[in-house]
């Protein structure tokens, strides 16, 4: 079976952003940007299960701007077969994201989809959710463990309560949490090999998706700072400033 | 007016303390607040959402489908139910239940979802928080039913003062059977649960094994605090998953947060900064958590912690 998996370029989770000025957004231009890291989980458990002989394709998918290629490339250093990048320069909702993951999911027909779940730089938490309602499938969100069995996978979730598992007949869609694998560092011949491989450019228009109506930003603005606290010597001066703020009696 | 649909949040028959966080912030939007509680059997969790101050109505959903919450099968319920109740908002607590079911809810309907909403200016705008709560944005939706998860360290659970009327529905929805419940392994735990907790004590990779998190779990008692963990923590095996606390963890607001042997990265503190009291204790003066501690102390966690225990 074909395993799509999704990709998105995202400021790299070490970096301090930015505001701008005029409350538009976040300095993007000149930012160190990578693989949004739960996307590169996602790009590991498909690599896992090609090794198992469980999966026979992986398809990376984009969906962004000129710059997003070098993203795509990742993808398939880390093992991806093919890429698709649907070009796009402007921003991206997750609405419109999930339509257009659904148009090459109907196209594709893959066993099993794989997104992270959550992108760490507008965490929504919504794209594969969105997906999976719009094909109709399963969802298997936050996983921490997949085993594919046939027609169906097995999936642990990390839930607030703890870890549920669920049984899903494929294909189904599946979002990954931090601990389901940890990505494999890529070395210098795969990346020279990502290089010569396949990635196909396309629109969203050319893939007869309808752009969903979007959330309108107002502005963006700097969280209230923290005002700076005290620095206390032992563990009595540390009891004697909790009483002193009435958190311990 | 607005007509708001929350869908409860609930477990073992017991509604989860999250739905009173979401009533808060429906009465911010305003307007007529109905709680749909899906069970198999819904009894005793509609009448604990019946009390909650603020409600006008509570939805009794019973389907033996809904024993446990699958989106998939939740889903289409919960839009025929948006439906016949003429929903303005849907919302949902920005739990993994919520977060798991409203996009999918959100994406039938063709509708933009809001995640985390933090606060309410109108009907149709809020604010929420991206890149690790480093930025707010305040956001206006199109038109067409609102779909959103509330965060819920920014809400104030309501009282348990009001006595709203409980009905039984039914909804018409054709439910699949491609999605099924397995098992679920939920960690069992005397202590103050992480979210609600009036004080949690958090510990780190400093810890260095399962075992020695025992200190801690000493100081907690003598707190009577939830326990939490970093991400390095849960990933090293000392403490299960439910306990991470951060940006892919849960976001909490207690009165009094005690971080030990934490390094303070932003993904952590995404989850911490709703806390009135911020205390930090960890060996190195450069820790970016005394960056946002309003009480630090340098030391080595092995020392301090049974001193604090021995002592409160
Ligand atoms: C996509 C993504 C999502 C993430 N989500 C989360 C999240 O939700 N929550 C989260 O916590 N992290 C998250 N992280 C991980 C985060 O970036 C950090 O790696 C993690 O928080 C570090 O955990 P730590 O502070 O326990 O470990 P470290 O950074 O290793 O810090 C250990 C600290 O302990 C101190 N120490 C050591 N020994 C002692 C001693 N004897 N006494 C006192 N102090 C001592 C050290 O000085 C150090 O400051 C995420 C990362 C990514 C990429
Ligand atoms: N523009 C995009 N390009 C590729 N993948 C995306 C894009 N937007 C969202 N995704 C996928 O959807 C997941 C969840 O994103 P979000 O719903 O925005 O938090 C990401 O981890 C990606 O796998």
């Amino acid at each position: 079976m074909k395993a799509l998996v999704s990709v998105k370029r995202v400021i790299d989770y070490n970096v301090r952003i930015q505001i701008k000025p005029d409350g538009s957004g976040v300095i993007t231009d000149g930012i160190k940007h990578s693989m949004n890291p739960f996307d590169e989980i996602a790009m590991e458990e498909a690599v896992r299960l090609k090794e198992k002989g469980q999966v026979t394709e992986i398809i990376a998918v984009t969906l962004g701007g000129a710059k997003c290629e070098e993203t795509l490339r990742t993808a398939l250093a880390f093992g991806a077969d093919r890429a698709i990048h649907v070009k796009e320069e402007g921003e991206i909702q997750p609405l419109t994201a999930a339509r257009v993951l659904a148009a090459l999911f109907k196209k594709e027909a893959p066993g099993l989809f794989l997104l992270g779940k959550q992108a760490i730089d507008d965490d929504a938490n919504q794209t594969g959710q969105m997906l999976a309602a719009l094909v109709d499938r399963p969802q298997a969100t936050f996983a921490s463990k997949v085993e594919v069995d046939g027609q169906k996978a097995t999936v642990t979730r990390e839930v607030d309560a703890g870890l549920e598992t669920l049984e899903v007949d494929l294909p189904a869609i599946v979002t990954t949490d931090l601990r389901l694998n940890e990505p494999r560092y890529l070395k210098l011949p795969d990346i020279m090999k990502a290089k010569k491989k396949p990635v196909e450019t396309v629109s969203i228009a050319g893939l007869g998706v309808q752009v969903a109506p979007a959330v309108k930003l107002v502005k963006t603005a700097a969280p209230p700072t923290r005002s700076k606290g005290v620095m206390v010597k032992t563990a009595d001066e540390l009891i004697a400033a909790l009483k002193a703020k009435g958190l311990v009696s | 007016m607005s007509k708001i649909l929350i869908v409860a949040d609930h477990a073992d028959g017991k509604l989860n303390a999250a739905t009173a966080k979401v009533v808060a912030c429906a009465a911010k939007i305003g307007g007529e607040i109905e709680v749909a509680v899906f069970a198999a059997d819904g009894s005793s969790v509609a009448a604990a959402a019946a009390k909650l101050a603020g409600v006008t109505k509570v939805l009794q959903v019973d389907n033996a489908a809904n024993a446990h919450p699958i989106a998939a099968t939740l889903a289409p319920q919960v839009e025929a139910l948006a439906k016949v109740r003429g929903a303005t908002h849907v919302l949902g607590a920005g739990s993994t239940f919520g977060k798991d079911l409203m996009p999918r809810i959100a994406a039938h309907l063709g509708v933009p979802q809001v995640s985390d909403i933090m606060a309410v200016h109108s009907a149709t705008s809020f604010d929420r928080p991206i890149y690790a709560g480093n930025a707010i944005c305040t956001v206006e939706v199109p038109a067409g039913t609102v779909v959103g998860t509330v965060r819920l360290a920014s809400f104030t659970a309501v009282a348990s003062s009001g006595s709203a009327a409980v009905e039984k529905v039914a909804v018409t929805a054709s439910l699949p059977s491609h999605t099924r419940f397995v098992s679920l392994a939920a960690q069992k735990s005397e202590r103050p649960e992480l979210q609600s907790a009036a004080r949690v004590v958090s510990g780190g990779r400093a810890f260095g094994s399962a075992d020695n998190f025992k200190i801690l779990y000493a100081f907690a008692d003598k707190l009577k605090a939830g326990v939490g963990a970093s991400r390095a923590a849960v990933d090293s095996g000392y403490v299960p998953n439910d306990m991470q606390v951060g940006q892919t963890g849960k976001i909490i607001a207690p009165e009094l947060y005690v971080a030990v042997g934490i390094s303070g990265a932003i993904q952590h503190l995404a989850g911490i900064k709703d806390a009135r009291t911020i205390v930090a204790i960890n060996k190195d003066p450069e820790a970016p958590i005394f960056e946002v501690a309003d009480i630090g102390l340098v030391g080595d966690l092995f020392q301090i912690l049974p001193e604090l225990t021995g002592k409160l």
